[in-house]
């Protein structure tokens, strides 16, 4: 029977991956993600876990190490935030093309500069090519349930991609609340034991792993990547179904929050999700015809169906959490947008840049930026495309 | 919808405003409601003003911004009157608790024209006489649940009482001025 | 044995045909893989100058030049690149290189 508990991101994560129970964890403090390692080197050292803990020197070595000991045919997974995955850059290329499938625990934060600790999702969006799995939480019940579900879709033979688990910084990692535990046994039979086909640690058959390829291997290599990425799809379903019967909790690409009949939509990751929720609620209440799509699996990007679940709306704000610079809005902008093209959508999008650096975003803005969509769905002009939301003008 | 109170906290870093707020998430989860206890984060400075928020509901929340429009708001720090806008949007049907050796009526011109119910509780005192040493956090936290009512006092002092044991399991001797500086503080809150 | 044959992993090798993540299953491939067809220049080992001091030995880059029973034996053409240094080093003009195959 479920556990009613309350707890914040962080702590669920690292319950999480006590109850995983991995062979290796290797990691460098950073905040907002320091209390994940540390949750996890208590629980170790009070012998609830067996987990090989590796403090190492600097993120550049965590990734370094956790490729090592998942090539040597251990489950291993890291955790960092910002600055720490941008001095793993390499190696999380690393680990996606070798198909090593570790994880790494992301606590969102703006990276520098300005020098900022707190939310945004410059960091993991930064490192959207990289060819990791990303999933991302609303809260810390959903940073823990996709925690229990990472390296059932990582260690699918289908896939062997490294995946990311990504959660607000602060905003649910350091916040309190109530959640729903499954019980140790039942988390155990889920995850399962790991069995490599193929590792550095098998004295029966030796191996090399990342050997050199040519131009020559190159490109063959990284299709090989990208199939497994299109795999990981209905491996990310399948195992969202799966949990379900354990936990009762259903999981997709993404939720789908009074879409249905709407029409108008707010495209959203993360924590930002459960405020615009109170925010529809409170519209709905008043015979708007508002709706939300929270998207929780951002690699591989469910195209497709996004097209498809916006098609009815007349229009659709696209909420990035991050820009790109590119002057032409953030990712998540650039992607749904292209979705929509390709479907040959008539959506109007509008892409809105919000809570960089930690910025709050309130009921009242998701409010205003409904007022908006209805405006532009009347006057079938999209103005202030790309418009930061909160910023002091 | 439903009725969610919401909390602000005003502290001192390292007077354990976010403690407080914590341990009120806490108490009120052990009594069946849907907490949210959370810090405003910033670089960690002993000493500069901090921000701590609770959201205590009958209904699962959702929300994730800050709170803008708080029920209550508790100051544990007397100082912080001159420094923070305490009374930032706070409700007038709602309260503000503030922690100082002074009486409501010398309280009362430092917030800012705020026309709803103030109390004020001599934290300092009650540590003092029930702990030997200045911690505000339990008094602050025994006069937000006298003054919120977001539960029973008894069963309020019932959870606290098993928290402590678990907390102080290897110096139960500090348990019993705990429960005395959250009864005390019943009575003293005004 | 290896499973992978890398006999079967060639510059035509389609996508599919690549082992996932490149990996190579199985111990000394490298012996499969024939570097003696870069070789522009060539070593000869005069068998009758040769002390067996076996200085050359050590310093060859590919491990092309056998030993048996602590003497060495003729190059591995195989896989001898020709880069000369065994040359170099012998102190007894023992190998000389010869321009091609």
């Amino acid at each position: 029977m479920a556990i009613r508990e309350r707890l914040s991101g962080n702590e669920a994560v690292a319950l999480a991956i006590k109850q995983i129970n991995p062979d290796v964890m290797p990691a460098f403090p950073i905040t907002p993600s320091t209390e994940i390692p540390q949750y996890v080197a208590n629980y170790i050292a009070n012998g609830q876990m067996d987990t090989e803990f590796i403090p190492v020197e600097s993120e550049h070595s965590s990734m370094s190490a956790t490729v090592g000991a998942s090539a040597a045919g251990a489950r291993a997974l890291t955790a960092t935030s910002s600055c720490g995955m941008a001095l793993m850059w390499e190696e999380l290329y690393v680990a996606a093309s070798n198909r090593l499938p570790l994880a790494l625990t992301l606590v969102n934060r703006a990276l520098s500069g300005p020098i900022n600790i707190n939310c945004d999702h410059s960091d993991s969006m930064g490192a959207r090519d990289s060819g990791w799995l990303q999933i991302y939480a609303e809260n810390n019940q959903e940073a823990y349930d996709n925690m229990i579900q990472a390296f059932r879709i990582s260690e699918h033979k289908d896939v062997l991609l490294p995946i990311m688990i990504c959660q607000d910084g602060f905003i649910t990692s350091h916040a309190v609340e109530n959640i729903e535990l499954l019980e140790d046994d039942v988390v155990k039979a889920f995850v399962g034991e790991y069995q490599p086909e193929h590792y550095l640690l098998n004295p029966e058959e030796p191996m090399a792993v990342g050997p050199y390829a040519v131009s020559n291997y190159y490109m063959e290599t990284k299709m090989g990547q990208r199939t497994a990425m299109n795999h990981a799809r209905q491996v990310i379903l399948d195992v969202a179904e799966e949990f379900a019967a354990i936990s009762g909790r259903h999981y997709g690409f993404f939720e789908e929050y009074h879409l249905e009949d709407a029409d108008y939509a707010v495209l959203i990751i993360g924590s930002a999700a459960g405020t615009c929720k109170d925010a529809v609620d409170a519209l709905r209440a008043n015979g708007k015809k508002v709706g939300l799509l929270k998207l929780r699996v951002f690699r591989p990007f469910p195209a497709v169906e996004i097209a498809a679940a916006l098609a009815h709306c007349k229009s659709v704000a696209i909420m990035d959490r991050s820009d790109s610079f590119s002057g032409n809005g953030g990712p998540l902008g650039a992607e749904v947008s292209q979705a929509l093209y390709n479907a040959r959508s008539n959506v109007l999008s509008v892409n809105y840049i919000y809570g960089l650096g930690g910025r709050d975003i309130r009921v009242e803005d998701f409010e205003d930026i409904y007022s908006r969509l209805e405006t532009i769905a009347e006057t079938g002009t999209v103005v202030d495309q790309y418009d930061y939301i909160g910023l002091r003008k | 919808m439903s009725q969610t109170v919401e909390i602000r906290w005003h502290g001192r870093g390292g007077q354990g405003a976010k403690t407080a707020a914590l341990l009120l998430a806490d108490v009120a989860f052990k009594t069946g409601m849907y907490v949210q206890g959370f810090p405003e984060y910033g670089p960690e400075r002993m000493g500069a003003p901090i921000t701590a928020y609770n959201r205590i509901s009958d209904t699962p929340i959702r929300v994730h911004s800050n709170i803008y429009t708080p029920q209550y708001v508790a100051v544990v720090d007397e100082t912080l009157l001159e420094a923070v806008d305490v009374t930032a949007g706070l409700r007038t049907d709602g309260a503000i608790v503030v922690n100082t050796t002074k009486s409501k009526s010398d309280i009362l011109p430092h917030l800012r024209g705020y026309n709803g119910k103030v109390y004020t509780i001599d934290a300092k005192k009650i540590s003092m006489a029930t702990l030997g040493k200045y911690y505000p956090n339990s008094p602050m936290l025994a006069a937000m649940v006298a003054i919120t009512k977001v539960m029973e006092p008894e069963s309020f002092l019932r959870e606290m009482e098993l928290s402590f044991q678990h907390k102080f399991a290897k110096k139960p001797e500090v348990i019993h001025g705990n429960m005395e500086a959250l009864k005390m503080t019943f009575k003293e809150v005004q | 044995m290896a499973i992978t044959d890398i006999s079967n992993i060639t510059e035509s090798s389609r996508w599919q045909d690549i082992t996932t993540g490149n990996q190579i299953y199985g111990p000394g491939t490298s012996v499969a893989f024939q570097t003696g067809e870069w070789r522009t220049q060539t070593p000869v080992w005069n068998a009758d100058k040769c002390k067996q001091c076996l200085l050359c030995v050590p310093v060859c880059p590919d491990s092309s030049i056998p030993v048996k029973n602590c003497e060495r034996t003729d190059f591995d053409y195989d896989h001898c690149k020709g880069c000369g240094i065994c040359a170099k080093v012998c102190p007894f003009d023992s190998i000389t290189m010869k321009e091609g195959q």
